[in-house]
């Protein structure tokens, strides 16, 4: 199981790893913004990509819209402080998976990923 | 004071230093910041935009700032530590983004953070409108969210949202 992070902020990224380290999952790949990810992503496609919104250079909503247009099973959770229902809905109707708001215990965070990646694994091919 | 405005940032950072630092914040009774007042040792500002204008200034003493960034990052840092500025950039976003999203009618947008480091140094502010203190007390130390926020266009009504927030409404 290859894991994207997407985040322009290293501690949140560290605390994702620590999180999925629990979780049993080793194989991290970090992007500190969306045009990082998209690299990273045409290399190596991953299992799961958690993506925040506000970054630098391409924001989190722009990455998934793009991950869309030619990826359309690939897992995606936004990781965020933006909490508001419009914006929650924004990023579904984007195509995320699930949505976490930051801040997060690690419990929240760990059973986001496990409901998303259940969900996706007992969806019909 | 308009409580709909300065709650959201009370409750914001007691929710934020709870959540991810384990962390209980006392939150005193907010006082206006005066013109050129300097702030503590460092700052983690964040720009708002969209129906009102303004910022959210995270202000410590260095040896909170210091203790805050170690216990968020899990590993014990100084100032110098390449990821400093980055903790508490982050800690910043969170109370400003999840305060944002109590304050009802507004539609506001965030900035990326910026963080300064110097020995009581200022962050310059609007003339138009007061920065608002929120004294802060916990085991990691005292620090200070200040806010400040200026109804974007007069043109627009806000929800009664006053010219400033901040000004004793």
């Amino acid at each position: 199981m290859k894991i994207l992070l997407v985040d322009d902020s290293r501690t949140i990224r560290n605390i994702q790893k620590n999180v999925l380290a629990q979780l049993g999952y080793a194989d991290v790949m970090e992007a500190s913004d969306g045009v990082e990810a998209l690299k990273q992503i045409a290399e190596v496609r991953p299992d799961l990509t958690l993506v925040d919104w506000n970054m630098p250079n391409m924001d989190g909503i722009t990455l998934v819209r793009k991950i869309r247009e030619t990826d359309k099973a690939m897992p995606l959770i936004m990781v965020t402080t933006e909490a508001e229902k419009r914006r929650v809905i924004e990023a579904i109707q984007a195509g995320v998976n699930n949505y976490v708001v930051k801040p997060f215990t690690a419990e929240t965070l760990g059973e986001k990923i496990n409901a998303t990646l259940a969900k996706l694994s007992a969806a019909p091919a | 004071m308009d409580v709909r405005y300065i709650n959201p940032f009370i409750a914001s950072v007691r929710n934020v230093f709870k959540t991810m630092l384990a962390t209980e914040v006392n939150v005193s009774k907010p006082v206006i910041k005066a013109q050129g007042e300097a702030s503590a040792d460092v700052s983690s500002v964040i720009g708002l935009s969209g129906d009102a204008t303004g910022c959210v200034v995270l202000s410590f003493p260095m040896h909170t700032a210091v203790a805050v960034a170690s216990k968020f990052a899990g590993i014990a840092m100084t100032a110098t530590h390449e990821d400093f500025s980055d903790a508490l950039g982050e800690l910043a976003n969170m109370v400003a983004g999840h305060a944002k999203a109590s304050l009802e009618g507004l539609n506001l947008n965030i900035s990326l953070p910026t963080v300064v480091v110097g020995r009581e140094h200022l962050v310059s502010q609007s003339k138009l409108a007061p920065r608002l203190a929120l004294p802060c007390d916990s085991t990691l130390g005292r620090f200070c969210v200040e806010v400040v926020m200026v109804a974007a266009t007069k043109k627009k009504e806000v929800a009664g949202m006053p010219a400033t927030v901040g000004a004793g409404a």
